[in-house]
């Protein structure tokens, strides 16, 4: 086979090439194939797709995914082809020598619709037998999409080779891909597609199943039965999404409530500059983070767990502060502690400004954080995962230390009756500080978390604060379990109402009806009663 | 004798203050436009629309007083009935463009044209005719206060728990005109007006003419807290203030007397937004943003709450120091001067300048009065006694 | 139904059968108690005992979780707010003196007079004459006449209280309900008090609730001891002090 030989010589030309790299450039069949892509035709430039895909050269693959990216540019004059890469740098296309720069009368490679599908088969074809699990199973999954039918050769080839599992799934349902929209398969071949389809069952599926034109009578029903049942999967794995989304947002606003809910719901005192603590946080990691790679880059997985500790003592340090100065003079009278926070606020944010600057900071994810998962049908990223756990942690940890230790007794104490408690012997005012100063800390710790999912900015906190401040006022005052529902309702209910509503109008409705939820039951879900409520 | 002491001296502020206002209101736009530029004494133009802007807050302050300073609602989303008063005077102004924008849409004004929108929506109809948006500068703040008000002050809502669902609803109103298919222009706001009642927005005439209203209506709407707060009905709110449960008991209906109050104030709120937005050319969402009803209300603090007075001091006194302080190499400590504003009026100056004032003039003037009339702090100083046994 | 037998429709106040809990704890429970027009009612108790609550359900403030709470016979006090039971002629001074501070004297009596309460009264309002009279007699039955342009909240304790009562005259209700009168008070104006209340039942219902013992038996009316919600015994003070489950609860075993 003509293909076959050319392939065969461009592999030796390639490795000829690649041990005398100095050599002038040989023109071989690959080389030609490269230089049609410059012609700027359609027809030229599937043939070279054809002949590049099928040499076997190693960069076919970064030449084909470059051509699909439009990062394949070509130099029309000089019939120089490069390839551009994401972070900037190129290669010429023909040779793999890395070149300074594209010529600026270069344009990428344009495609049409029927070339993107003969690149797609191209490129699945190319990796379908990579060593490389991933790289294989990618490949399957871009042929499952493109389901051109060329492919199939590939696919069967790769299929009796396979031995992973999921790959061999992947390939399996690419097949099913490819047959159900062969003209000539067997009646027979599409069934078992449509099965194989239904088994799948994600959205991309129903895509195929909907879209896959005349069909005999029996596949047409078989196909309508899929589409239902995939229907109604795909419909309570949107539940789960969203509730897993609305979890996660939950978990994100009970982290940025919780230490609002010591300072506002134990101490009553209203703390506008909470948000800022949160922010304070966030920066403690950056700190962190700064130091480690600078000075220790191994460390860069601990660096969260480094940070944990030092945004608590440092927020909790300038929440202590805070109450010594500001907050200790004007208990009794919350209005004009939230006049006097939120000019705290103010000082607080500019004062990070001027230390950081206005802009973003950069916050990485250590390894354990990044990446996700795919549980049945909805992705999980590790990043959400670990802040739920954490959040839950926190919270618990924090129930547990208001419940038994010492300090815990003594706030509980100090906030049902300051008068007995300092009469029994308690430093009321060491309590407060002290209280006043783990509320803060938590927001530190909070600000850690947050610190994986949201911009490091000085403005950080005051997104923050409202939402908050909502969680604690729904959930009820003084009382965690119901900042806990509060937060997981809330979080739920607008994951739940954006899809219906978008995002902008679903947190408008989620204030609208938390302001009205007020009106029902002012002091919250888990109000306390009686006269305490009174004092 | 100590309130028949403290109402003069509260009336020699007040009068103090309207003989300032109006003799701002009259003599700035004569000076601006009857003297040559350039002169000593002439006031230049831009001078002339920043003041007016002042004006504007100070009665956005003097409305806060209202329900801050005498019934004890500490409302943090004033900003938004300014604000729906300064759309409400927008949309007229907008409408009043005509074929002279962009698009040249007679109708439409230019971000609906952007928007690719066939007609009008409903809720712009009438902003053409001046009388009809003028009414809805009182109406729609109005209605809003009045609604949020009838839930939140029928349930108890009161205190923090207020300031924060006002807050929340400031907010959520932020949120909403940032959208562009809410109709309002989305974050671009209304702006590039023509001209108003048939005056040119730009012109020096017209710039004038808006401050002395803008000072007219600061006399008006200051005349108008006056007699509410020295009324019977003033008393039964500063009962409100200080015993919202007793007031209660004695058979007052706290929650009507709260709704009147509040409604008024976000009326007045409203005027003074729509006085604000054709001499500062452009309303925006940001207008809502939580941090501007906050920042209304230190002015508030900063005068002295419950004086009236010092609301509208407190106004002036805080832009003008922020407008000073901005422009200059002093820029980046502003949110520092600002937040020590916050913190430390709160802490060392609870009652404000004019409160703090007003209580020094009384205690020396109770000294003097103490030092002639002997006979009357003996009379005070034998039933204390008497009843203290 | 025994709610409308005859004691019930003459009662100037009728509790039967009340109950409230807080968050599990029986605040009030199973409480009955008539007070007959013209009558003076001594409450007494121990700390908790349920007076100041039984006070919240008549005035409004507490709904009862059951039970049955007639004014006058016919009016269901717990389908009414405070200020409609207010308005009915039931007036409340509260333990802690609660006058409104930064406003003077005669200003606290001109905000308790009954006259229109609504906002369009209030607004137009222009003093009369009768008015005018009405403060100056309470101004003289309280003793302030002299104080009356003092600010309320430069007042002694003592006077605060006299004040509060004065509110109540003011007010005019058909029943008064006195929490704690006396509290803080030297001996001479706990007399004086005495006085000034027996001089105020004649024309009016009261309900006072007092822990001082030397004031109750100046005041020689029947006294009800309440404890843990309910009556625990019900007499004249002698009777009621002799009580053994009286002297139990408050002595302890």
């Amino acid at each position: 086979m003509p293909a076959h030989l050319s392939a065969r010589l461009c592999s030796l030309a390639l490795s000829l090439f690649l041990i005398a790299f100095a050599l002038p450039a040989f023109a071989g069949p690959f080389e030609d194939a490269v230089a049609k892509f410059a012609n700027d035709d359609f027809s030229d430039t599937e043939e070279a797709i054809g002949v590049v895909a099928g040499s076997g050269n190693p960069l076919a693959f970064p030449i084909i995914s470059a051509l699909q990216d439009g990062r394949l540019m070509a130099d029309p004059d000089s019939k120089k082809v490069y390839v551009t890469g994401a972070d900037g740098k190129s290669i010429d296309a023909a040779t793999g020598a890395a070149v300074a720069s594209v010529p600026d009368n270069a344009s990428a490679v344009r495609l049409n619709n029927r070339l993107r599908r003969s690149v797609d088969a191209a490129l699945g074809g190319l990796t379908l037998q990579s060593p490389d699990v991933g790289t294989r199973l990618q490949a399957a999954q871009s042929v499952f999409k493109s389901h051109e039918e060329t492919a199939l050769e590939a696919v069967d080839a790769a299929l009796a080779k396979e031995t992973n599992r999921s790959v061999k799934t992947a390939l399996g349902e690419a097949r099913a891909a490819i047959l159900l929209f062969k003209t000539d398969a067997t009646e027979v071949e599409k069934l078992e597609a449509v099965a194989t389809l239904k088994a799948r069952g994600d959205q991309d599926a129903l895509a195929l199943l909907t879209g896959m034109g005349d069909q005999p009578a029996s596949v047409t029903k078989a196909a309508a039965s899929a589409i239902g049942s995939i229907q109604s999967s795909l419909a309570v794995w949107s539940m789960v999404q969203n509730a897993w989304y609305g979890l996660s947002l939950g978990s994100v606003l009970l982290l940025a409530a919780i230490g609002l809910a010591i300072t506002f719901g134990v101490m009553g005192v209203i703390n506008m500059a909470h948000g800022e603590m949160v922010m304070i946080g966030a920066y403690t990691t950056f700190v962190v983070q700064e130091v480690i790679r600078t000075r220790y880059p191994g460390l860069f997985d601990y660096s969260l767990l480094i940070a944990v500790p030092l945004a608590f003592l440092v927020a909790g340090a300038i929440g202590v502060l805070i109450e010594r100065s500001i907050i200790r003079f004007l208990y009794g009278r919350p209005l004009e502690t939230l006049l006097a926070t939120w000019g705290l606020s103010l000082v607080l944010q500019q004062a990070v400004r001027t230390m950081f600057g206005p802009t973003n900071r950069e916050v990485g994810n250590p390894s354990w954080m990044s990446g996700a998962f795919e549980l049945g049908q909805i992705t999980i990223t590790y990043n959400r995962l670990w802040i739920l756990v954490f959040t839950l942690a926190v919270f618990m940890i924090l129930l547990a230390m208001l419940r038994y230790t010492a300090l815990g007794l003594e706030m509980r104490a100090v906030t049902q009756n300051r008068r007995m408690a300092a009469s029994m012997g308690i430093a009321t005012s060491r309590v407060d500080a002290l209280t006043f100063g783990l509320g803060s800390g938590i927001a530190g710790i909070a600000g850690v978390a947050l610190s994986q999912i949201d911009n490091v900015s000085p403005n950080l906190g005051q997104s923050y604060i409202i939402d908050s401040f909502m969680v604690v006022v729904f959930g009820g005052v003084g009382n965690l379990w119901g900042t806990l529902v509060g937060a997981f309702t809330l979080g739920i209910a607008n994951k739940f109402l954006e899809p219906v509503a978008g995002a902008v109008l679903g947190k408008i409705a989620i204030l609208v009806l938390i302001i009205l939820f007020i009106q029902k039951r002012p002091r919250g879900l888990f109000a306390l009663k009686g006269r305490a409520v009174e004092a | 004798m100590t309130p028949h002491m403290l109402t003069r001296s509260l009336d020699r502020s007040a009068t103090i203050f309207l003989a300032v206002v109006a003799a701002c209101g009259i003599l700035i736009p004569l000076s601006n436009l009857l003297l040559p530029a350039g002169s000593f004494l002439q006031v230049p133009t831009y001078l002339v629309a920043l003041w007016g802007k002042y004006v504007c807050y100070a009665i956005l302050a003097l409305s806060i007083d209202l329900i801050w300073g005498y019934c004890g609602i500490l409302s943090l989303g004033h900003g938004a009935f300014f604000a729906l008063g300064g759309y409400a005077m927008g949309m007229y102004l907008m409408r009043q463009i005509g074929t002279r924008g962009v698009y040249g849409n007679p109708v439409l004004p230019d971000f609906m044209v952007f928007l690719n929108w066939e007609k009008l929506p409903w809720y712009w109809y009438g902003f053409d005719m001046f009388w009809f948006a003028a009414l809805m500068v009182l109406v729609v703040p109005g209605l809003l206060a009045f609604c949020f008000g009838w839930l939140a002050f029928r349930s108890r809502v009161t205190g923090v728990y207020l300031s924060i669902i006002t807050q929340a609803m400031t907010y959520a109103l932020l949120l909403a005109f940032f959208r562009n298919d809410f109709g309002f222009g989305g974050n671009n706001g209304l702006t590039d007006f023509k001209d108003i009642l048939g005056f040119n927005v730009q012109a020096e005439g017209t710039r004038a003419a808006l401050f002395a209203l803008s000072c007219l209506a600061l006399i008006v709407g200051f005349l108008i807290c006056r007699a509410i707060v020295s009324s019977k009905l003033g008393k039964v709110l500063i009962a409100v203030r200080d015993a919202e449960s007793r007031t209660r008991f004695l058979g007052y209906r706290v929650e009507s007397y709260k709704l009147f109050v509040f409604t008024v104030s976000a009326c007045m709120a409203g005027v003074a937004g729509a006085l604000y937005v054709p001499q500062v050319g452009i309303i925006n969402p940001s207008e809502f943003a939580p941090g501007n009803s906050i920042e209304a209300v230190i002015w508030v603090a900063v005068g002295g709450r419950g004086t009236l007075v010092g609301a509208a001091l407190g106004a002036v006194v805080v832009n003008y120091a922020k407008t000073f302080f901005t422009s200059g190499v002093l820029a980046p400590y502003w949110l520092f001067m600002l937040g020590a504003l916050f913190i430390l009026v709160t802490l060392l100056l609870p009652k404000g300048i004019v409160g703090t004032f007003n209580a020094w003039w009384d205690s020396s003037k109770e000294k003097r009065t103490a030092a002639t009339s002997v006979s009357a702090a003996a009379e005070d100083g034998v039933t204390e006694p008497k009843m203290a046994e | 139904m025994n709610v409308m037998d005859t004691r019930a429709t003459s009662a100037m106040l009728y509790l039967d059968g009340v109950h409230v809990s807080f968050d599990g704890f029986h605040a009030i429970n199973n409480l009955s108690l008539t007070l007959e027009p013209g009558e003076m009612r001594a409450i007494i108790g121990p700390n908790g005992a349920g007076k100041t609550t039984m006070m919240d359900i008549i005035t409004g403030k507490t709904k009862p979780d059951e039970g049955t709470v007639l004014f006058d016979g016919v009016t269901d006090l717990t389908r009414l707010d405070e200020t409609r039971i207010a308005e009915l002629g039931i007036g409340r001074k509260f333990q802690k003196p609660t006058v409104f501070e930064s406003q003077s004297v005669q200003d606290n009596l001109l905000l308790a007079l009954n006259v229109d309460h609504s906002v369009k009264a209030t607004l137009f309002w222009r003093g009369s004459k009768a008015e005018a009279e009405r403060i100056d007699k309470v101004l003289e039955t309280i003793r302030l006449t002299e104080a009356r342009n003092r600010l309320a909240g430069s007042l002694s304790h003592g006077q605060k209280q006299w004040l509060e009562i004065g509110m109540l005259l003011a007010q005019d209700p058909k029943l008064l309900l006195v929490d704690e009168p006396v509290a803080g008070m030297t001996d001479v104006e706990t007399h004086l008090t005495a006085e000034l209340l027996k001089e105020i039942n004649r024309t009016h219902t009261v309900m006072v609730v007092e822990h001082d013992m030397t004031f109750v038996r100046e005041l020689g009316v029947k006294v009800t001891c309440l404890h843990e919600g309910t009556v625990l015994a019900e007499g004249t003070i002698d009777q009621v002090s002799s009580n053994e489950r009286v002297i139990e609860v408050y002595l302890g075993r």
